[in-house]
């Protein structure tokens, strides 16, 4: 049987490779550089349904919330077949109040939480400070959410890639798809140099530059648009030590288990634009120092703005598209590492049975069915 | 509604002042069938936006040019959504600190998309966002003179309000209270003795609105219409509010027109006591 075709090597396309390699079948995955350096790279690799609950978004809710729990699975066959870890924790979260208006905010969100029976709980500032002593003394509450865990982003890729390879699916880096030659039965890609690839079936999961694939008609692309996010990295350093991740009004802070400490993220409209800028990196530290201020002496890392794919609906894109023999995983938004798991597994599924999963039909790329209708 | 009401009249035109028909807001050259701005940040959602503004019945939507990418309104664009719906934006200066950054960023959006309207936002500090006034005024000054319409975010100031009308702005926005506060018109004696030092510029009242109730205020105080963001954005669920705003602000809109009764201090009886049955005579 002619191979799966993946477009796009980040952690949504290499966990479908992966996914589908382990059951025997070929696939190829195409990044046009090196693999899972782009969006999912540059993510924080948090798990946090809990923390992230939104108003009008339920429907989401309830996706991430099981993909959260096929998390630890999937994380232990991952690190099985690949050999290595991918530093999931399960911690927890913290998300935290530092003035009169943001506490009264998180209440908010706590009776939401609560109203949903979300499995989270209400702290004062000195209870959460127990849980984790690098909280702000001046923090005056905070909700718990012991069930929100996170993985290294950047391990998962590097796992995902091994893992890919050693079930026997091939992965092209450096090598762009130009094109997409949508088919029913014999769909193709066609290479930066011309080369034309046949295959079984063709998995859009080019993230954020999933619409700039060429070769499907132009109400058949997928609805997605970069939102661009910059973030700071830090390296942790003794005395400090932070455990768990802390969400705060204006800033977050991921500790991995190797000092790497992710803090983001801005959430801007920007286009494709990636500049770093004063103001971005000012936010952000600011936000984190707020709450966590012990940050203060620590060297800074790295900076970067990552893109994320966002659609309308702020819910990705799985299944069948328009476009005959075209399967999109894309439009993750700011969950694509929470939604590996599922999205690997139900488009895996999809491909072996040609069956759409009531997981997944919710979130079918048809829901918009031209660039200006609205959602069903 | 006017159809309606007119039929229901047949026999008898209602007086030549009764409010019936809706009339238009205009601001400069814009005709708009809404009296609700709204602007587009903080929605859970771009669909939710959407639906919020069709809710609404907004026509005229506010983008901030420096937290949007104004070369960029490509399909699935935060601007080309908008476009596509036929919003007529209102780009703005939020985020400016001096008169001179206002006045740059005014440019840039006039270039970039095309208009010469602008809502022009100075702020004096970043805790509550309150207008510089001498930055505001000095700004306004040089965007009017420069052909621009200006719809001017201002402090509840009857004199500085007065000021921007004189010089030719085409709008006055009072704020009722900080943005994104949702405190309500704190000061609704000042809103309105602007609007009677501001009698022929259409003034709106800029943030502070909080719920409908707040909306239906500014419209009873003679306001020409609300602009509002964070009421419609962060409520539970932002396109019901959208729609209660909506109704908020024909209702006080409507109920200013019809002329409220004075305020008593005692009762008065809406019953006629006259010629009731075990009724003394004095």
């Amino acid at each position: 049987m002619a191979p799966v075709l993946i477009v796009g090597g980040g952690t949504i396309g290499l966990s479908i490779g992966w996914r589908l390699a382990r059951t025997g079948r070929a696939v190829v995955v195409f990044d046009r550089a090196e693999a899972g350096r782009g969006t999912s790279w540059l993510a924080a690799g948090m798990l946090a349904p809990d923390a992230e609950l939104q108003f009008e978004e339920l429907e989401l809710y309830a996706f991430n919330r099981e993909s959260l729990d096929r998390w630890p699975r999937f994380a232990e066959e991952l690190e099985a077949d690949a050999g290595q870890s991918v530093d999931y924790r399960d911690e927890g979260t913290l998300i935290v109040a530092d003035d009169r208006d943001s506490a009264e905010a998180l209440r908010r969100l706590y009776d939401f939480q609560r109203e949903h029976d979300l499995n989270v709980d209400w702290l004062t500032g000195e209870e959460a400070r127990e849980i984790e002593p690098f909280l702000a003394p001046r923090l005056s509450a905070a909700i718990h959410a012991p069930f929100d865990h996170q993985v290294d982003n950047r391990k998962l890729i590097e796992a995902l890639k091994v893992a890919l390879q050693n079930a026997g699916g091939t992965l092209r880096e450096h090598t762009p798809v130009e094109r997409i030659a949508p088919d029913e039965e014999a769909p193709a890609v066609v290479l930066g140099d011309g080369t034309r690839v046949d295959g079984s079936a063709v998995v859009l999961a080019a993230g954020p530059w999933s619409r700039g694939v060429k070769g499907l008609e132009r109400a058949h692309r997928p609805p997605v648009r970069p939102v661009k996010g910059q973030m700071l990295q830090l390296q942790m350093e003794l005395p400090f030590d932070l455990q768990h991740v802390v969400r705060g009004p204006d800033a977050y802070l991921a500790p991995k288990s190797n000092g790497r400490l992710l803090v983001g993220a801005t959430s801007e409209e920007m286009g494709f634009d990636t500049q770093v800028t004063a103001g971005g990196l000012y936010d952000v530290l600011e936000g984190g120092w707020d709450i966590v201020p012990g940050i203060y002496d620590l060297p800074v890392t790295e900076t970067w703005a990552g893109l994320r794919p966002s659609t309308r609906d702020h819910a990705p894109l799985i299944g069948r598209s328009a476009a005959p023999g075209v399967v999109f995983a894309t439009g993750h938004y700011r969950h694509g590492v929470l939604l590996t798991p599922i999205t690997a597994e139900e488009v895996a599924h999809l491909l072996r049975t040609g069956e759409t999963s009531p997981w997944i039909e919710p979130f079918s790329p048809q829901r918009f069915t031209s660039s200006t209708a609205a959602s069903a | 509604m006017a159809a309606r009401s007119a039929s229901a009249t047949a026999t008898r035109k209602p007086a030549s002042d009764a409010p019936e028909a809706p009339e238009p807001l205009v601001i400069g050259d814009l005709t708009l069938s809404s009296r609700v701005l709204l602007g587009t940040s903080g929605y859970p959602n771009p669909q939710v936006m959407l639906d919020a503004m069709e809710a609404s019945g907004t026509e005229l939507v506010t983008v901030a040019i420096r937290r949007v990418n104004v070369r960029d309104a490509s399909e699935e664009s935060l601007l080309g959504l908008l476009q596509q719906q036929g919003y007529q934006l209102l780009p703005n200066t939020a985020g400016c600190y001096t008169a001179r950054e206002a006045v740059l960023v005014a440019q840039l959006a006039r270039e970039a998309l095309g208009t010469d309207y602008i809502k022009l936002e100075v702020i004096g500090d970043d805790e509550t966002l309150i207008p510089d006034v001498e930055q505001l005024l000095k700004a306004a000054k040089t965007l009017v003179d420069d052909g621009f319409q200006v719809l001017a975010y201002a402090n509840d100031d009857p004199i500085t309000c007065q000021k921007l009308a004189g010089m030719g702005c085409a709008a006055v926005m009072p704020l009722g209270s900080p943005i994104g506060s949702g405190m309500g018109l704190v000061n609704p004696y000042n809103l309105r003795l602007i609007r009677e030092l501001v009698p022929d510029t259409p003034l709106l009242v800029d943030a502070g609105i909080g719920t409908a109730s707040d909306a239906a205020l500014a419209m009873e105080l003679g306001y020409d219409g609300i602009l509002l963001n964070t009421a419609v954005s962060k409520a539970k669920h932002p396109v019901a509010m959208a729609r209660a705003i909506r109704h908020a602000v024909q209702a006080g809109r409507l109920a200013h027109a019809a002329g409220r009764i004075p305020r008593r201090l005692y009762a008065d009886a809406s019953s006629p006591a006259t010629g009731r049955v075990g009724t003394r005579s004095p």
